[in-house]
């Protein structure tokens, strides 16, 4: 397995490169100059525009400007952000782990809730509480998140007043949990549907028939026999979805004021800074990466049957 | 076995993802100004000013979230009322006979924050750095009237002096500023935030400076916490007119504008500058007294591309037919929120010179405006397109115009959205607008030249609708040699009155602010930009 966690390392360079690449590319085929956005709708000097981009290395053709780049990653540089001149190390930093906490949040509800009312539900499918569940699951899945968000400001915030409507300091837990429940939800249905149907169609195959005839206790029957199958195709979801929570929460730390990669980001985009959208996709795309294989591992965990060479 | 060995292994790796990113988040969270990013000390006020986007260097900043904080650290020679008058702040007078020499006297006593005193020198040192081109300061043309700026500032290569021969240093607080020509305004210019003088220590280190200032102005720079929130405090010393009523402010970041109009009502934000166009309809009775609504020296026109296959060699009866089809009261009133004034000039009217024009052009009228647009030849291809940026909520506005000029006029007309300002701003710059776009300005300074010469002059950097017209440019000219500002701000009246039968732009309307403020404080006032006075206000 050493060799196989190996290749799979070595795999993301590839993978690590193009994926910057494209963005990079992206990025400078956006029309819209940052040096210039930096002046606005007032008057301004074209020579000053030149020499700061002169001086930024922004009048290189895109080939000498990524491998630049690419040169000043590999030695841990991110680059400098063209409007503030600081690094953009520095707004990695500072917006990474605000975001990993609130995913990390946002994961565990998901993981804890989500599989809960999955095995509640699929333990008795075509029952009321299955239906219910069903019920609710699509409710979920069908409401967009910002409306949910503003939902739940509304009610917790200006109705019963627990909270603040925005966040007011983005590095407590406490603050992140509205956030972090909005942000789960929609991952929480996906996974309580996923757990209940494939857990009610395990319910029905011949090895559980088998452990029931075998006279095994309920609980081992279902926690060990039951469970560790059905949780396959639920992993694999959950691997892929650490990334899809990181990058949607766009959305949701907008309404929340939450200052994450999110927010990041967008401001990144809105005044075309390049490197620093192409930072923080290249972590996140880490971050896919690192996931997958976390969820191709686990699989030998719940399925000793799957090998690894 | 292979199952459970492998468990292991995955397991251990959770365990030290998890405790890498705790620990990294700790770390972060654990220095000692966590907590104060929510908690605000005792008597300061909040206020919802985003992240800066340049280093807080006076000259290199011309956008509204730095020039907030800017002008709270920073106190040029002059600045101005509501009304738009000059007051004089660290100046004693600022005054001349010819438009050309002019002489600057401090008042005597004033201080930076560092203790350092500040003299003409201040000034003096301060503005040969901001004009030099090595320092690729963003306003450095602010300085081009000055005699000796092509040294500092020539357009290609070094500049062949550090010092501009304008500038002399008389004694501690005098100075004298001689101009390249005439410019009988000036002083008005002074009033800009990038007139700021800087301490010593600035030259040491600009770079490190840019990220904790010090300045002379009332306030004293505290902290500024990336993205989130700069605080300054204060400054007891202060000897200006707008000494600071309250202990100290705190502007803070916020994503959206709904985010901060929520804090605004909780009561977890003093003041927010705009209330969103979702929670216009409503603030008013949210906030009750606390609701602003205040015009201020800004406005809005269409300006053609003269360049265009639409508007080249246009008969300007055509510009004002177009005019007269926009039904500015209604959009106004109704798409706008009453968010603005319908427009009856090129100045807004809380600049020097703006007058009544005498004229229909800017009201509306169907009849006579297809009348207008007949007499002028029609417009090519009977359609044209308004440019805009849909990031800045404009695309209501620019629908109904086009709704507007259609059904009084039948020209067919269509909103053509850029994504977001850059890409708007790149069309302009590339000549690249197919008929008219969305034009907006904002008063430096509160005279009417502002608006007329740096929007619609030949050489004018911001004339991006390439209007070009000698007689203009001559009368400018005219204005210029004047040799006092009544006779100046004349002059540009002409211009005006002039420009009407040109039609270098179709006015819209004025802006007016729409913000508010909590009950915890209290006299917010609007200056002559548009910008809230943070010093006078009051903490109950």
């Amino acid at each position: 397995m050493g060799r196989y966690v190996a290749r799979r390392l070595l795999q993301m360079i590839p993978v690590f490169i193009g994926s910057t690449l494209l963005i990079f590319a992206m990025m400078y085929a956006l029309p819209g100059d940052p040096v210039r956005a930096l002046m606005g709708e007032q008057q301004f000097d074209p020579a000053i525009l030149e020499a700061k981009r002169h001086e930024l290395g922004l009048d290189l053709p895109l080939w000498h400007q990524y491998l630049n780049y690419l040169g000043g990653l590999v030695q841990g540089d991110f680059g400098t952000e063209i409007a503030s001149g600081l690094p953009i190390a520095d707004t990695i930093s500072r917006a990474f782990p605000v975001t990993i906490r609130l995913t990390l949040f946002a994961f565990t509800f998901t993981v804890v809730v989500g599989i809960g009312l999955g095995i509640v539900a699929g333990l008795k499918p075509e029952s009321v509480r299955d239906r219910g569940l069903l019920g609710l699951t699509l409710v979920l899945i069908s409401m967009p998140s910002f409306v949910l968000g503003y939902l739940m400001q509304y009610l917790f915030a200006f109705q019963l007043q627990w909270i603040t409507p925005t966040v007011q300091d983005s590095e407590n837990f406490g603050d992140l949990a509205l956030p972090a429940i909005v942000l789960g939800s929609l991952s929480l249905a996906y996974v309580a549907r996923l757990t209940r149907t494939s857990m009610a169609e395990n319910l029905r195959a011949d090895y559980m028939r088998t452990a029931v005839a075998k006279g095994l206790p309920r609980r081992r029957i279902v926690g060990v026999h039951l469970m560790r199958n059905s949780l396959v195709p639920v992993v694999t979801f959950l691997g892929t979805d650490i990334g899809n929570l990181m990058t949607g929460a766009i959305v949701t730390e907008g309404i929340f004021n939450v200052q994450g990669v999110g927010d990041a980001i967008y401001e990144a985009l809105f005044r075309r800074e390049g490197a620093t959208v192409v930072g923080i996709a290249s972590l996140i795309v880490l971050v896919y990466l690192l996931c997958s294989l976390l969820v191709d591992l686990l699989y030998a965990v719940l399925d000793p049957r799957i090998r690894y060479a | 076995m292979r199952g459970a060995k492998s468990a292991k292994w995955v397991a251990g790796a959770i365990v030290v993802a998890m405790a890498a990113t705790a620990c990294g988040g700790s770390d972060s969270g654990s220095d000692k100004d966590k907590g104060s990013a929510s908690g605000k000390p005792a008597g300061y006020v909040s206020i919802d000013v985003g992240e800066p986007q340049k280093p807080l260097i006076p000259a290199d900043t011309n956008e509204t979230n730095g020039s907030y904080v800017i002008q709270s650290l920073f106190t040029q020679l002059l600045d101005f009322d509501a009304q738009g008058n000059i007051v004089y702040t660290n100046a004693e007078s600022v005054e001349t006979t010819d438009s050309k020499t002019w002489t600057v006297k401090l008042k005597a006593g004033w201080k930076f924050h560092n203790g350092e005193a500040v003299t003409a020198q201040s000034y003096v040192d301060a503005w040969n750095w901001y004009a030099n081109i090595k320092n690729n300061q963003q306003n450095s043309f602010w300085f081009a009237d000055i005699a000796g700026y092509a040294d500092v500032h020539p357009e290609k290569g070094d500049p062949k002096a550090d010092k501009m021969s304008g500038l002399k240093v008389v004694d501690e607080t005098t100075f004298t500023i001689e101009l390249a020509e005439k410019v009988p305004y000036f002083n008005y210019k002074l009033g800009y935030a990038t007139f700021a003088p800087l301490p010593k220590v600035f030259y040491d280190d600009p770079k490190a400076f840019g990220q904790k200032p010090v300045g002379n102005g009332p306030y004293k720079f505290e902290k500024w916490t990336h993205k989130k929130l700069i605080q300054v405090a204060a400054n007891p010393d202060y000897q200006g007119p707008n000494k600071a009523q309250n202990k100290g402010i705190q502007f803070k970041n916020y994503a959206t504008l709904e985010a901060a109009y929520q804090d605004v009502v909780s009561g977890n934000l003093d003041i927010i500058r705009q209330v969103g166009p979702t929670d216009l309809p409503k603030y008013k009775q949210d906030l009750g007294d606390g609701a602003i609504e205040q015009p201020y020296a800004a406005i809005q026109s269409l300006v053609p591309a003269f360049y265009s296959k639409t508007f080249k060699d246009i008969d300007p009866k055509v510009l004002q037919g177009l005019s007269m089809a926009i039904d500015r009261d209604t959009i106004t009133k109704t798409v706008l929120n009453n968010t603005r004034t319908p427009a009856t000039s090129f100045t807004p009217p809380q600049v020097k010179g703006n007058q009544d024009l005498g004229t229909d052009v800017f009201t509306f009228n169907p009849e006579k405006a297809k009348q207008l647009i007949t007499e002028g030849g029609g417009v090519p291809e009977n359609k044209l397109f308004i440019q805009y940026n849909s990031d800045g909520g404009h695309k209501e506005w620019v629908t109904a115009v086009c709704e507007s000029i259609r059904k009084a006029t039948g020209v067919d007309c269509v909103g053509d959205a850029k994504p977001d300002f850059p890409t708007d701003l790149e069309a302009r710059d590339n000549d690249q607008v197919k008929s008219m776009y969305r034009g907006g300005w904002v008063a430096d300074y509160p005279v009417n030249v502002n608006f007329l010469k740096e929007l619609y002059h030949t050489s004018a950097e911001s004339n991006n609708g390439r209007f070009s017209d000698k007689e203009i440019d001559g009368l400018m000219a005219a204005a210029d040699k004047a040799n006092s500002l009544e006779e100046a701000v004349k002059g540009y009246q002409e211009v005006e009155k002039k420009l009407l039968e040109k039609m270098p732009a179709i006015p819209l309307w004025y802006y007016r602010i729409n913000g508010g403020h909590g009950k915890a404080v209290d006299n917010v006032k609007v200056d002559f930009h548009g910008d809230l006075e943070l010093p006078g206000v009051t903490v109950k």
